[in-house]
């Protein structure tokens, strides 16, 4: 055993001596071995079973903070659009669920398509109805910040108006769980993961290999240029509230299936997880806020292991204003610092 | 009367008027720091709520915990919101303005978790009470005279009266603040921070000194907040109230201080009448329906007057 912790504490004091040589490998490799050397670190000290499980209660958050994410970040990227209503959208997406799941007693998995339907139909709707026209006009970057602000008031307190601030749930087993290795996960928490992560590979897959979603990505890379270079940037922006608003609507659907229940507030309140996540990534960068979404979920978890998980919230906002001051540029974003 | 009528008399009640004109004061100091920031200096500050939340605590907890005069809590409840804004604008203030609104969020936010967190010092979600021992005392002394008034009975006219006061001459103060060298230097970094570097002025103290400002007006705004109610704790902190600030901020015009003061009371009219009108549905309903107008509000304004009342549009050079 204590020969186990001396290799363990060897490796990592190999890996930290690596990082100081590693001056010319790629901030995500550094990162990388930055979290390796924190898994290892805690693993050390706080035990193995403490460790694994705190891992498995951050995969869990991992997904919905990651298909969350990526949605945030390409409408930033494609339409320089930070927007606050984005959380509200993963409300939207959990209150169709329940319309469709428990007040018309559809079986979840209609109500999750409804769901993702649903909210990119919306996301579509704001465009043509309000982004659209104001990026014609020229709108400025306060401008459109409020805006985003007053659809957010919109969508979070029609909901309340309708359903009320009472939690409700849907119609999945929230008792059941399943123990493997000694580590403890809700059956439902297990289709969460499982369903967030295989979402969130297609996801990847698709921005890598599809046309349309190197198009997504070129547009979010350089608007002007993909426009030159031919793009159809109308579709292509379509497109990408269809993904962004669809994928956040699932999201909802996953955080309420995750934690048993939802209210109106259940969006603000992720949002700032989100953008945290967004920013670890690289504001703009699909793959970055995939990786800064799963990142986010883990730090979060690990978190508690050393302090009260009462702070695990906090803990997220503080990664985000380091990042912002250390490397504003996140994780995986190209240095373009800009005053 | 049917039961669906709605019920204007509350707009006749002195009551409701006390009411608003508190809220309207305290949202219209809150206010003033956003517009000296968004409307002056160009940095969208999206922290208001957390420095009102430091103000008020620091207050609270210097009077309860501390046993320091309430006169002496609240220059020193201003100084730590000042030396917040400074800490947190420091790092931050370099980087892009919506980056800078993301940092600003997430710090009131962390302010927010704190307060509730940290049980011992501040009550957590239950709050602490039973600061306002010697503003009560002034107040009695000010009801005695208003009583040859008839008015010795309106329990929470002093407060108004010093919260009218305190907040008509902030506004005047930020106004000739704005006329000075110091505030064309804001205006200028606002409308061209090379520009402004180039003439030899350090941009990045101007901003630094304009969120300790805001900071500063954000804490009065508490101490007011927190006497109104005689008790504070975190949801009166939520960032609902920030962009509240901001629907005030919009309606009365960016850059314009007396702007301020009209959104301020045309808000705070709307969002009580609202509250207390007879409307036909519950509490957490009436609350949602003023929210959904506050959002129209906001959207609508800017899309077609985007410089809300009194602004000017030329004014609004936010727009890279």
């Amino acid at each position: 055993m204590e020969a186990a912790e001396a290799g363990a504490v060897e490796n990592q004091q190999g890996r930290l001596a690596g990082l100081g040589a590693s001056a010319s490998l790629s901030p995500p490799v550094v990162a990388a071995l930055i979290v390796a050397a924190i898994a290892v670190a805690l693993i050390v000290t706080q035990g193995l079973q403490p460790f694994g499980q705190t891992t498995v209660n951050g995969l869990i958050s991992a997904s919905y903070f990651a298909l969350g994410a990526v949605g945030l970040t390409l409408v930033y990227g494609t339409l320089k659009l930070v927007n606050f209503a984005h959380g509200d959208l993963l409300t939207l997406g959990a209150y169709v669920a329940f319309v469709a799941n428990v007040s018309l007693g559809l079986p979840i998995l209609v109500a999750v398509l409804c769901s993702v339907a649903g909210v990119a139909a919306f996301g579509v709707a704001t465009e043509r109805a309000i982004w659209r026209p104001m990026r014609a006009k020229g709108a400025g970057l306060l401008q459109l910040l409020i805006m985003t602000l007053g659809l957010a008031f919109v969508i979070r307190y029609s909901i309340q108006l309708f359903a009320g601030t009472q939690p409700r749930s849907l119609e999945v087993d929230v008792t059941s769980s399943t123990s493997f290795l000694g580590l403890t996960i809700g059956q439902t928490q297990l289709i969460v993961v499982l369903v967030g992560f295989a979402v969130l590979l297609a996801v990847g897959a698709a921005l890598r290999f599809t046309s349309l979603g190197k198009q997504m990505r070129a547009l979010s890379d350089n608007f002007e240029l993909a426009e030159v270079a031919g793009i159809n940037t109308d579709r292509v922006v379509l497109a990408t509230w269809i993904f962004a608003a669809g994928l956040a609507g699932l999201a909802g659907v996953l955080y309420t299936s995750a934690i048993g229940n939802m209210t109106p507030n259940l969006g603000f309140f992720l949002l700032l997880s989100l953008f945290a996540a967004v920013i670890l990534g690289g504001i703009g960068n699909a793959y970055g806020a995939l990786a800064g979404g799963v990142l986010l979920g883990l730090t979060q978890e690990w978190s508690t292991l050393l302090i009260d998980a009462r702070w695990k919230l906090a803990v997220g906002f503080l990664v985000l204003i380091l990042v912002l001051v250390v490397r504003p540029q996140g994780l995986f974003g190209r240095q373009e610092r800009a005053l | 009367m049917t039961p669906l009528a709605v019920s204007l008399d509350v707009f006749g009640s002195l009551d409701f008027w006390i009411g608003v004109g508190l809220l309207a004061a305290t949202y219209g100091i809150f206010t003033l720091g956003l517009q000296l920031n968004v409307g002056y200096t160009g940095v969208i500050n999206f922290g208001q709520a957390g420095f009102m939340a430091i103000g008020a605590y620091t207050m609270a907890i210097l009077v309860v915990e501390a046993e320091i005069s309430f006169w002496l809590a609240l220059p020193a409840s201003i100084i730590v919101a000042m030396a917040a804004g400074l800490i947190i604008g420091l790092p931050s203030l370099r980087l892009r303005a919506d980056y800078f609104a993301i940092v600003t969020i997430a710090f009131a936010e962390i302010i927010r978790y704190t307060a509730v967190n940290a049980r011992e010092l501040t009550g957590g979600s239950q709050g602490i009470g039973g600061f306002d021992g010697a503003f009560l005392d002034l107040s009695d002394l000010m009801l005695d005279g208003l009583d040859s008034f008839g008015l010795g009975d309106q329990f929470l006219l002093p407060l108004l009266i010093v919260a009218v006061v305190v907040f008509g001459l902030l506004t005047v103060g930020m106004y000739f603040l704005q006329r000075s060298p110091w505030g064309r230097v804001l205006r200028a970094i606002r409308e061209d921070e090379d520009a402004a570097r180039a003439l030899g002025k350090n941009a990045f103290a101007y901003k630094l000194q304009s969120i300790s400002i805001a900071a500063a007006l954000g804490a009065v705004a508490g101490w007011f907040l927190a006497l109104n109610l005689a008790f504070i704790s975190p949801t009166q902190f939520d960032p609902l109230f920030t962009f509240l600030g901001y629907a005030v901020l919009i309606l009365g015009g960016l850059a314009n201080y007396f702007g301020v003061v009209l959104g301020a009371i045309i808000l705070w009219t709307l969002l009580e009448g609202l509250r207390l009108m007879d409307l036909p549905l519950d509490a957490s309903q009436t609350a949602a329906l003023r929210y959904v107008l506050v959002g129209l509000v906001l959207i609508g304004l800017m899309a077609f007057r985007p410089q809300g009342m009194l602004g000017k549009r030329q004014e609004m050079v936010l727009g890279d």
